[in-house]
């Protein structure tokens, strides 16, 4: 050890080596947030709390659990049983996947209302898309692995969809379930996926996520950027230092959430069949098809698309393009004005359709089609679409009103 | 914000309108059990593994869990509750798990289905469901057992609490069923071969054993509602305090 070091200490003597100080203070004690954060933008670390619960909770059932068609149902039962504390860490996990898509739209719906898909944060917007499809992909595997009725009927029904592609649509179905129906490949591949490839993808765009955030700073509720008024250290006079100050605020946050998540942890496991399905206590039975198969509730918007369009192919287009909309939606907007407290009120009109349409949708994808329920799933539909083809309209030459410069 | 809150709700309203109506099964009465009722539950098992556990399995379930459970101590267990004998010819230990000695190939050939395990079945179905579903076969000689069921329609299973409830026929009245249309339905029950049991002996037999079935389809719920309570209480007071906290740091922001 040379003698510069002595009087460092052990940090000095890491930070020559690995940048620990530097990191800590460009991502943390001085990375300089807007000092307006309101009750939106808790939804973002609440984002990373349930990741790290998954994982968590994850890495312990992977422990108990067989990803074989004989033993899979009865290892979960064995893990609800047997295992000490196995029904908690259960629980924790499927909730927290419920969870997840609750604080993620959440957060989603944040960045439409304030513009955080704007320029210049285009790029933090799309990271954030691929995670959601990246979830999307985990939550929808890992609803394999229980190996229920509901999760074989479900994962039967959503891989067919493929078949609707034409020439190679068969194969691909083949190809995705190794085998003609779902079967004992199918979930161990589902289960390989599930616990190492998409954790692995996910845990890389999120930190691509926040790095892309932390290189431009965050918006805020009023949408201006605070990084244009600086003091004479090049800090932001409307920012603060994310430690201790909104580390501080979200323990709050983090302790609200976890009382409402262990609400339903604790004394509503299956929150009346939309977290674990009631059909889903039945082992997979290939020999038979449930009366009603519904995906669960963070995919049911997105499936109502998918059944309101007649036509096979598509509806499958459709559906996907309710997702792949979301992507572009950085250029589809041209408005300049990033708040929704300064935009026209075409904007916020189109922005409660959007939520109407989207909660609509995901009651309907839920339920059983009648003529009536189809016919509403369409009104949705357009709604949904609606969104994304009005906000480039208005755009255009929205009458917005007088942004203030600073942050009051 | 608010009003378009109230415009949001008003736009939902017409689609919350048409959830699932009713169906035409009968009877359709709701119970709500008792967890602290050891004794109901204590019948129910006995009920459940003379009744029962012929054909049926509770095989994710430890005989042993059950008596700790149920406060029943291991000794009685063995007494009251074990009929079966494991491979070695010896009688089936307490810690083993609660199945039955009918193979599937037997059970093919005279059901022509394998019983389901009913380890879960109160999770699956509901107890309102199996209340209604135990109390509604009828005589119907159309059916190869002879009996119906005016809950699960050509249900496969016999009726195999008649000694206890007796035989009985349905009333048919006509109904008008969830789309609206004029249906013949069973609208009550004639008993036309009492069995040992009165109508409300029989109905506590059948809530006894509903009970021990919605326990054992999650024998830990009093223990995950216990914790529960006490970890909600401790975040309640640790939220006091990250309030303060933040109160304190925020002190100087405007």
């Amino acid at each position: 050890m040379s003698n510069d070091n002595t009087d460092k200490g052990l940090l000095g003597w890491v930070d020559e080596r690995f940048p620990l100080t530097k990191l800590w203070e460009e991502h943390i004690s001085k990375y300089y947030a807007p000092k307006n954060f309101n009750f939106w933008y808790f939804f973002g670390s609440l984002n990373l709390l349930v990741l790290i619960l998954q994982i968590v909770t994850g890495i312990f059932l992977t422990m108990h659990y067989k990803p074989d068609g004989a033993q899979a149902f009865i290892s979960v039962e064995h893990i609800m049983r047997d295992v000490d504390w196995g029904w908690l860490i259960r629980y924790l996990h499927s909730t927290g996947a419920s969870a997840f898509f609750v604080v993620v739209y959440l957060h989603m719906f944040r960045g439409l209302m304030y513009g955080s898909y704007q320029k210049p944060r285009e790029l933090i917007w799309v990271f954030g898309m691929f995670i959601f499809l990246a979830l999307m992909a985990e939550a929808f595997m890992g609803y394999l692995l229980p190996w229920g009725q509901m999760s074989f009927w479900g994962a039967q029904v959503i891989i067919s969809l493929f078949g609707a592609i034409p020439i190679i649509g068969d194969d691909l179905t083949l190809w995705i379930r190794g085998d003609f129906v779902i079967s004992d490949a199918t979930l161990n591949r589902f289960f390989a996926l599930h616990v190492i490839a998409v954790p692995l993808v996910l845990i890389m765009l999120v930190v691509m996520h926040i790095i892309a955030l932390h290189e431009v700073g965050s918006n805020n509720p009023e949408g201006i950027e605070i990084k244009k008024h600086k003091d004479v250290n090049g800090v932001p006079l409307d920012g603060i230092p994310f430690h201790p100050y909104y580390t501080v605020k979200d323990i709050v946050g983090v302790v609200s959430f976890l009382i409402l998540f262990c609400g339903v942890v604790f004394f509503m496991p299956e929150m009346g069949g939309y977290f674990l399905e009631h059909a889903n206590f039945i082992p997979a039975n290939p020999f038979k098809t449930p009366e009603h198969i519904a995906p669960v509730w963070y995919f049911t918007p997105f499936y109502a698309i998918l059944r309101a369009v007649p036509h096979k192919l598509s509806g499958v287009l459709a559906m996907f393009g309710a997702i792949a909309v979301l992507f572009v939606l950085p250029w589809l907007d041209r408005g300049k004005v990033h708040s929704i407290r300064y935009r026209a009120n075409s904007f916020k009109w189109l922005l409660a359709m959007l939520v109407i349409s989207f909660i609509g949708l995901g009651y309907l994808g839920a339920l059983p089609p009648t003529e009536l329920r189809t016919f509403f799933a369409r009104v949705f539909s357009l709604g949904y679409f609606g969104f994304f083809l009005g906000i480039w309209w208005i755009s255009k030459n929205e009458k917005t009103k007088p942004v203030p410069e600073r942050i009051l | 914000m608010k009003k378009t809150l109230i415009v949001m709700i008003g736009f939902l309203l017409p689609v919350m309108g048409f959830a699932a109506g009713g169906g035409a099964s009968f009877p359709s009465d709701d119970i709500t059990i008792d967890w602290d009722d050891k004794a109901s539950m204590q019948r129910g098992a006995r009920t459940f593994v003379n009744y029962c556990m012929s054909c049926h399995e509770a095989s994710y379930s430890r005989y042993n869990r059950v008596g700790a459970d149920l406060e029943i101590d291991d000794a009685q267990v063995s007494e009251n509750l074990i009929f079966t004998t494991d491979k070695n010819g010896d009688k089936t230990k307490v810690g083993a798990l609660m199945t039955n000695s009918m193979g599937a190939d037997y059970a093919s050939e005279a059901f022509g289905i394998i019983p389901p395990d009913l380890s879960l079945i109160a999770r699956s179905r509901g107890v309102d469901w199996l209340y209604n579903y135990l109390r509604a076969f009828y005589v119907d000689e159309s059916r190869p057992f002879g009996m119906n069921n005016g809950v699960f329609d050509k249900v496969g299973m016999p009726h195999v609490l008649a000694d206890l409830q007796g035989y009985q026929v349905p009333k048919m009245a006509m109904k008008v069923d969830a789309n609206g249309d004029q249906i013949e339905a069973i609208v009550g029950f004639d008993i036309v071969k009492p069995g040992a049991l009165s109508k409300s002996e029989f109905d506590q037999t059948i809530y006894d054993l509903v009970g021990f079935l919605d326990y054992v389809s999650e024998p830990y719920r009093q223990t995950r509602q216990n914790v529960g309570t006490g970890v909600i209480i401790f975040l309640f007071l640790f939220l006091i305090l990250a309030y303060f906290l933040k109160k304190e740091f925020w002190k100087d922001i405007n």
